[in-house]
């Protein structure tokens, strides 16, 4: 009883119901994934799984595409962020929020619903759904997670910086490339990271926004597993974890500080 | 058309915010070369004016020279100054050589004269070898002297510093405000200096601008502001002072605590009331109260290091600061000396309050945005402009806002050795001054009242 009282009494062990969640849903899982992604269906180590991938061109073929979808989805995202963002920044403190409020409103939606919105939306215009329906979804979707996080930076940037820039004879045009655009490059990498990886695994607003008939990286994952085929779905889905872990390190390395702007 | 030896004239200049005004007709001319300071406490217009030179904001009247050009409508990057700003500003994307160069790049100048100029800024602010170092490793210190020569290396017509040292600490300060005063000499260029330190406006400046409430208060070099402040206001900023209400009886003798001094004043007219400073170093105190012009009781004594700051009780009410290198103890009678050349006489801004008003009956008259009962007024119909004057022991200040009939904030306290001047501003803007021995903090709200017989009302002349 004694012993329990102490147990309990100490701060390290209140920590426990985390570490036991991170071990049976993350961990665990993770480890599974590597298991199965070197087994044979017999269950002996193989590499057959990622011989398989090389080989086969169907599943590399559309990863390279899922990788092109969320760069051009990401570099959307950007270009129409970055201004939104600088817009945002330069609005009366009361206004912004309430502008950046209605930006982040639609994050409160699933996102089915609102992607099954955008397939009636596109119904409703008569628009066709395939390709561009696809990455006017995502960027929809994503879009929030660019802007903020550049939005965030841009608006704790020190104004005098700006005035020290134009007094030292900076044009407008230069002040924004000099100054502005430098200093918001943590904001940038975080909102690059924020909608590339996510981007790269997606599968429901692939599959709702082109009838299935665009298929992603994250959709062969789901499919292989649907099927039954946990070896290939594992080893499928720890190539595209290394892929997302290498873009996160480069990024990283990139800028430092780069949470400084971050969404979370 | 303009004196060529003018570097800046300020004509007419007013800026006004939505809710106040910053700067209220401002005239001023800065001569080539000169090391002028604006110097005033904190919210009196002195960083507003600097912005307006550098560009960061417009005039809502009047217009700037700069260089003999109308500088209406140039952005800032077109005007030929450059800014030290109070927090550095330096870009942190930038190591310190970059922070230097930024303005010459800018300027398409050859990449071996850039490389030149940041050597030579850099030597000059005493920081050789940093050239590569982050900026934002650098100590406060260092990175001013850094954003120093990143406006100086643009060799700009004027330098504007915006409290440049208000950041450092003490003994930083000091080396600094030397080193400033050596570049000024050596680079020969104009340099506007803001601050509210008033020793430091003393020690660089070759001419002073005292500004308070959006006014320049008086304008002259730092041994006229000490020796002759024009008023009150300027006294009690500028060093410490003993302010006392006085009379003129005539040239070159003046009257105050009951006694007639000689002084070395005149012009004033006979009988005129006028304040006279007196620094706390030109009273001499002396053992023999015999001998003394008048005498007093010691009422503290602190060492301040290079001397001693008493407190003199005179028998009539007064209190006089004194400074000197002997000590007296409290308690002491000692007898007190002031030469006719340390008796400073100023013109009173003021002797009574002003107000204008409107009539609304015959014992009621709205002045200060309400209704104040006064003194019954047969000849004046209701609803007519008037004057309204009264003295400034009639007003009565009360803790609380609601019980007076007015309400207002004291914005300026000043001690007149045996009562304090007060300034309140009241919501609708108007200034009232009051005397009173009460003692009240600045910024404290306080409701206003005046007796009904203190009011003078006058019909107001037609214009």
């Amino acid at each position: 009883m004694r012993n329990l009282v102490k147990f309990f009494s100490r701060r390290r062990s209140w920590s426990l119901p985390y570490v036991l969640f991170m071990a049976v849903f993350i961990v665990v899982p993770l480890v599974l994934i590597m298991l199965y992604a070197f087994q044979s269906k017999d269950g002996g180590f193989s590499l057959e799984n990622f011989e398989r991938f090389v080989n086969q061109p169907e599943a590399a073929n559309t990863f390279i595409y899922s990788i092109g979808i969320a760069l051009i989805t990401t570099i959307i995202c950007l270009v129409l962020g970055y201004p939104a963002a600088y817009i945002l920044s330069r609005l009366k403190p009361s206004t912004a929020t309430l502008v950046v409020m209605l930006f982040i409103l639609p994050m409160w939606i699933n996102v089915l619903v609102r992607t099954l919105a955008t397939v009636a939306l596109f119904d409703f215009l008569s628009l066709p759904l395939g390709e561009g329906a696809l990455i006017f979804g995502m960027v929809y979707n994503f879009l929030p997670f660019m802007i903020y996080p550049i939005y965030n930076v841009l608006q704790k940037m020190d104004h005098s910086l700006i005035e020290a820039a134009e007094d030292l004879g900076a044009t407008p045009r230069q002040v924004f490339t000099r100054v502005v655009f430098p200093l918001s490059m943590p904001g940038i990498v975080s909102g690059i990271m924020m909608v590339f990886m996510p981007t790269i695994s997606t599968f429901a607003i692939a599959e709702l926004l082109t009838m299935n008939n665009i298929k992603l990286f994250g959709t062969t994952i789901q499919e292989n597993i649907n099927n039954g085929m946990w070896h290939y779905g594992a080893a499928l889905s720890l190539i595209m974890l290394i892929i997302i872990g290498i873009t996160s390190l480069f990024t990283d390395s990139s800028e430092e500080g780069a949470n400084e702007g971050g969404l979370l | 058309m303009m004196e060529s030896n003018h570097i800046i004239e300020l004509r007419n200049i007013t800026k006004s915010f939505p809710d106040k005004v910053v700067l209220d007709d401002v005239s001023l001319s800065v001569k080539k070369g000169e090391f002028l300071t604006i110097l005033g406490p904190s919210g009196c217009g002195k960083t507003t004016l600097l912005r307006l030179l550098a560009g960061f904001n417009s005039a809502t009247e009047g217009e700037i020279l700069i260089g003999g050009e109308v500088m209406t409508g140039v952005p800032p990057h077109l005007r030929p100054v450059n800014t030290v700003f109070q927090r550095y500003a330096l870009f942190p994307n930038y190591n310190v050589y970059d922070n230097i160069a930024f303005g010459l790049k800018l300027q398409k100048v050859d990449k071996r004269e850039i490389e030149q100029r940041v050597k030579r800024a850099l030597k000059m602010v005493g920081m050789t070898d940093y050239e590569h170092r982050d900026v934002q490793s650098l100590s406060g210190g260092q990175q001013q002297r850094v954003a120093i020569a990143r406006a100086i290396v643009n060799r700009p017509q004027v330098l504007l510093l915006d409290e440049p040292l208000a950041a450092l600490d003490l003994k930083m300060r000091k080396d600094m405000q030397m080193e400033l005063k050596e570049m000024h000499r050596t680079l020969g260029i104009t340099f506007v200096y803001v601050t509210h330190d008033q020793e430091e406006a003393l020690t660089l400046s070759d001419t002073i601008v005292v500004m308070n409430e959006g006014k320049i208060q008086q304008i002259g070099s730092p041994t006229d502001i000490y020796n002759e402040p024009c008023n009150a206001f300027v006294a009690d900023f500028i060093g410490e002072s003993n302010i006392l209400n006085a009379t003129m009886v005539r040239d070159r003798l003046v009257r105050f605590m009951d006694k007639e001094f000689e002084c070395i004043d005149e012009g004033f007219g006979e009988n005129v009331p006028v304040d006279v400073v007196i620094r706390p170093e030109d009273v001499y105190i002396i053992r023999n109260a015999e001998a003394a012009m008048f005498h007093g009781v010691v009422r503290s004594c602190i060492f301040k290091g290079v001397h001693y700051e008493m407190f003199v009780d005179t028998p009539d009410g007064y209190e006089i600061q004194i400074q000197d290198y002997n000590c007296f103890e409290p308690g002491q009678e000692v007898g007190m000396l002031i030469k006719p050349a340390d008796i400073h006489v100023m013109a009173k801004e003021r002797t009574e309050n002003h107000v204008e008003g409107t009539m609304v009956d015959a014992t009621h008259v709205e002045i200060l945005g309400e209704q104040f009962e006064c003194q019954e007024v047969a000849d004046i119909e209701s609803g007519a402009a008037v004057d309204v004057a009264f003295d400034f022991s009639a007003v009565e200040l009360t803790d609380d806002p609601d019980d007076g009939v007015s309400w207002g904030t004291i914005r300026f306290i000043l001690y007149k050795g045996d009562r304090y001047h007060l300034t309140v501003r009241t919501d609708e803007g108007e200034s009232i001054y009051v005397d009173t021995h009460d003692v009240w903090e600045d910024l404290d709200e306080v409701g206003i009242k005046i007796a009904p017989s203190a009011l003078r009302v006058v019909r107001r002349a037609e214009k």
